[in-house]
């Protein structure tokens, strides 16, 4: 398992006193985990301090309230990770 | 400070935008009914209050820095310590630095001091969204002019 999924793992587990084991790759943040949007800005906050990037979470958001994407493209832990490895590789690129 | 209309910042000393820092003054009342409750015969500064103050501090460097395109609701306060008491008649001195804007928030830290003495700090999360209305987004800006943010950086920007 990435590297990336741990890390976020471990952010969402302190964040929010989730037990680590129970925090899956297939796990849905919000559905899954009950993570609200409040406690998400923490975790985002930690991913951000992390992982040096800026994750865009409003056009994520923007995104699934117009019916341009779902939230488990989003929030689905692995894809979350994904979009992070791709947040960080084009910074690196820039 | 006019506690009356829960304005906790008298002026804006300071605001670096290239640093992202900001300074504020604040004159703590002589008088005023909440050291009637907050403490008989023993009047202090709430911590809520300063907690407030350096919410409004850190708020106003972000309004800033965002040049009042959109606004800072508090989210949440972390690591909220309250070191000295803080007494009527007391000048204030209050700080803050971002610490980080995301998409959608901010987090700053700020503290208080009295003196040259630490009274108070905190890291403080913001939620950081579209005015909702231009009326609201007006009054901001006449409080930013009222209490020394400078309308014209502001303006420019």
């Amino acid at each position: 398992m990435s590297s990336t999924f741990d890390t976020v793992a471990n952010i969402i587990s302190e964040t929010c006193d989730i037990p680590r084991e129970t925090i899956k790759p297939e796990s849905h943040a919000i559905d899954d985990l009950g993570i609200d949007s409040l406690d998400f800005l923490d975790i985002a906050f930690a991913i951000d301090k992390a992982f040096g990037i800026k994750m865009p979470l409003e056009k994520w958001t923007q995104e699934i309230n117009e019916g341009k994407a779902t939230t488990e493209q989003y929030f689905v832990l692995r894809n979350l990770s994904d979009r992070i490895d791709a947040l960080v590789a084009a910074k690196a690129a820039s | 400070m006019k506690l009356e209309k829960f304005q906790l910042i008298d002026r804006v000393v300071e605001f670096n935008a290239v640093e992202k820092t900001i300074r504020c003054e604040a004159k703590v009342p002589l008088q005023a009914s909440i050291f009637e409750g907050h403490f008989p015969g023993y009047p202090l500064m709430p911590g809520v209050l300063l907690t407030e103050a350096m919410a409004q501090t850190a708020g106003w460097m972000l309004l800033s820095l965002d040049k009042f395109r959109r606004m800072a609701f508090l989210a949440g306060i972390r690591d909220a310590k309250f070191r000295n008491f803080v007494k009527p008649g007391d000048k204030i001195d209050l700080y803050a630095k971002s610490v980080h804007e995301g998409s959608g928030f901010a987090v700053a830290q700020a503290r208080a001091e009295v003196d040259g003495k630490i009274v108070c700090d905190a890291t403080i999360m913001y939620r950081v969204v579209d005015f909702p209305n231009e009326e609201f987004r007006q009054s901001m800006l006449e409080v930013a002019a009222d209490v020394g943010v400078s309308v014209k950086v502001v303006a420019d920007g």
